[in-house]
């Protein structure tokens, strides 16, 4: 079972399914006995059926728009957000917004091409679960996530800047 | 001056033991080289033609003396003795080890310097007028909102992979624009509002590189308090909606252009809209606090040197060129502003040796409170120095190089590493700056000419800023050979202009010979008044073509 790295660096197993979006004229393709996690505007096109379901939530594309899911970011199961290649910094954007526009408080996890050195950047804007890229070792996340003690903005993880906290 | 507080001091620490940790984890093989790159990008380590280059960042381009001699022994225990200043007031080095870089940071900390953003897609070194501080027209000083900006941006979290890299200029006076801000992705103009309230015109879109553009302004007038939310909501704008596709487009004056100024700016108004009430918007306690750092120095009551001066230029011709050409007013009577020149003939434009980075040091020390600037015209400023200790001042800097009377002619080139050093490059620039030095070596003709830039690239990447030279030179690669594209009429002041390509392109040795062409048409075309760009704007391209191409 895949492992999937908390906030703290903590490692769990985790079986939540990432489902692909279909190719043009097939469908959804969701596992048997599996949390699954399916594109937001699936999930948007098909809401009545799939709010309040605890095993099915979303993933954003990184050039997906999280206004998209804005009123009803409460209802997924669990949210998740793709990046394609980690130099892709789109989904830095959509996790502030989510967390810090929206409102949401659930687990907000990063997938994809996902590596050790962008872990706190992640951490800071809202994300608290990590899928790692299985080729490397998630031992040194709890490491590579507090890299810094100090941070200079404020962001998802902390509504003090610098310049506030050293005001008081 | 900027001082580290404990905070500054913890996080430059922490940077260090974090870049130490990948560049071991990259030596063992665990980070691959294409995971490796853009964490060493964003630490200023290009891996070059002949060995790591190092960009050590000069906030601003401000520099204090125990800086100048760090960097000085830098360069002698980790290089070959000699480092670079470059167009955006950083400092290079050519030739150190990769597996050094983190002990070299470490020596940089122990300083309060760093390397951090200097390369990569993400936020620059911001930069802003050398003159910052001491001269009389500007509006207020811009250093505090640069260093305002350099925490904020150290290390954002949502904009450390952007489409493209993101440069910052600041200016603080309406009549000049030493900073270039019209070429920058963003160019603060520091502007008081009718109430007389500080704040600033700002500009986005602009930039160099393969698709120059002169930046529209999106906003006349933006509280000094919401400095910060504003630039998050445009960065943010641009890290959502900037290309990613071709690396080429990416810029975010290729969005601005595609969104149409007036869109892009309903764009970020939107987003700014959202969170200018957020906790990063500043307040006036915060930006007093940042004032304090850049407080006058310990100015003595003094009047003007005139009558002394007068009489030091009277006996001494040398002397009486110097002061003309590479002396600057002081808001301060007594005081004047000096610009050491590093664009001594036969050595690279913007070379520095180490022992020059002490000469620098102690004259900081002795003349000018123990601070220097980096200029992106690639040379150094004394900013403070007393009028009566002028000549005394120069007879010490012309045995060191540093009083070449060419400011702002012809011969103070700007000019990018080129082909000797770089691997982007397509064709070498120093022997064309040097070749041109060279033929254009009377310094009375070069007065006589007036203020030319002439800057010179030798790649599309633009980092000789050949775009904005009033004559601008760009190395291309025609079948493996060396070519040389001329273009005319770049200014990068408040009147901003994009040069337009002259014609074909030339060989190496033709360069010297094609300058000297061009410059035999100005004088010819010119009225007594007249600089080479206004003549230029006046008579067209056509004249100097006609010529070059006769």
């Amino acid at each position: 079972m895949p492992e999937v790295i908390a906030a703290d660096g903590s490692l769990r197993n985790d079986n939540w399914a990432v489902v692909a979006r279909p190719e043009a004229g097939e469908s959804l393709n969701i596992p048997e006995g599996q949390p699954a996690l399916i594109p937001v505007d699936l999930w948007l096109a098909g809401a009545d059926h799939y709010a309040g379901r605890d095993d099915i939530g979303v993933w954003f594309d990184s050039h997906d728009e999280p206004e998209q899911l804005a009123s009803r970011v409460h209802e997924p199961a669990l949210i998740a957000v793709n990046f394609p290649r980690f130099v892709d910094g789109r989904g830095y954007s959509i996790a502030r917004l989510l967390r810090e526009r929206y409102g949401y408080s659930g687990e907000l996890r990063a997938i994809g091409d996902v590596l050790l050195d962008q872990l706190q950047f992640m951490k800071r804007c809202g994300f608290d679960a990590f899928a790692l890229r299985p080729d490397k070792d998630a031992t040194k996340a709890a490491r590579c996530l507090n890299f810094f003690s100090q941070t200079y903005q404020a962001a998802a993880d902390t509504d003090v800047p610098l310049f506030r906290r050293r005001a008081s | 001056m900027y001082v580290y507080d404990e905070h500054d001091k913890q996080i430059a620490a922490e940077r260090v033991a974090q870049f130490r940790d990948q560049t071991e984890r990259a030596l063992a093989g665990e980070l691959s080289e294409e995971e490796f790159l853009p964490l060493r990008l964003q630490n200023g380590l290009y891996v070059q033609r002949h060995a790591p280059m190092l960009r050590i960042c000069v906030p601003y381009g401000m520099l204090r003396s125990e800086q100048l001699r760090r960097l000085a022994r830098i360069t002698r225990d980790y290089d070959r003795g000699y480092a670079h200043v470059t167009t955006r007031t950083n400092i290079q080095l050519n030739w150190p080890n990769l597996e050094d870089v983190p002990d070299i940071l470490a020596e940089l900390a122990e300083v309060e310097m760093h390397a951090n953003q200097t390369s990569g897609n993400c936020i620059r070194n911001t930069t802003t007028d050398q003159f910052s501080g001491v001269q009389a027209d500007e509006i207020a000083d811009p250093r505090p909102y640069c260093e305002i900006i350099r925490q904020w941006s150290t290390f954002h979290p949502e904009f450390a992979f952007l489409p493209r890299k993101f440069k910052i200029a600041v200016n603080a006076s309406e009549k000049t624009d030493r900073a270039a801000i019209q070429v920058h992705d963003i160019g603060l103009q520091i502007v008081r509002n009718e109430q007389g309230e500080p704040g600033f015109r700002v500009h986005a879109g602009g930039g160099l590189g393969r698709t120059p553009m002169v930046a529209p302004v999106i906003r006349d007038f933006l509280p000094e308090l919401d400095l910060l939310t504003y630039l998050e909501a445009i960065i943010r704008v641009y890290n959502r909606y900037g290309r990613r596709d071709n690396k080429y487009k990416a810029r975010i004056k290729i969005l601005v252009k595609a969104l149409t100024p007036e869109g892009f700016a309903q764009k970020v108004e939107a987003e700014w809209a959202e969170i200018k009430d957020s906790p990063t918007r500043l307040n006036r306690e915060t930006i007093e606090k940042f004032q304090g750092y850049f407080t006058e120095p310990d100015y003595q009551a003094l009047d003007n040197a005139s009558e002394l001066l007068g009489k030091q230029r009277f006996e001494s011709r040398e002397f009486d060129k110097w002061l003309t050409h590479n002396v600057n007013e002081h808001k301060k009577p007594g005081y004047a502003i000096v610009t050491l020149t590093l664009k001594q003939t036969g050595t690279p434009p913007g070379d520095v040796t180490d022992t020059q980075f002490e000469q620098i040091a102690d004259l900081a020390d002795e003349y000018s409170f123990g601070e220097v600037r980096a200029t992106h015209e690639q040379n150094i400023v004394l900013a403070d120095v007393r009028q009566d200790r002028l000549f005394e001042l120069w007879q010490r800097i012309t045995p060191m190089g540093f009083a070449t009377a060419n400011l702002h002619t012809l011969n103070d080139i700007i000019c990018c590493p080129g082909g000797d050093f770089c691997a982007l490059a397509n064709a070498k620039s120093i022997p064309i700056a040097e070749a041109i030095q060279r033929r254009f070596d009377d310094l009375d003709y070069l007065y006589d000419l007036g203020p030319i830039d002439l800057n010179i690239s030798g790649c599309m990447n633009a980092c000789g800023h050949h775009h904005v030279g009033n004559i601008g030179i760009l190395g291309v690669d025609k079948k493996g050979e060396e070519f040389y594209q001329v273009s005319l009429g770049g200014a990068s002041q408040h009147d901003a202009s994009i040069g337009k390509i002259l014609g074909p392109s030339f060989a190496r040795e033709e360069m010297p010979d094609v300058v000297a062409k061009l410059i035999d048409v100005f004088v010819e075309k010119r009225t007594e008044e007249e600089t080479f760009l206004d003549t230029y704007r006046r008579v067209g391209l056509d004249p100097f073509k006609e010529r070059v191409y006769a």
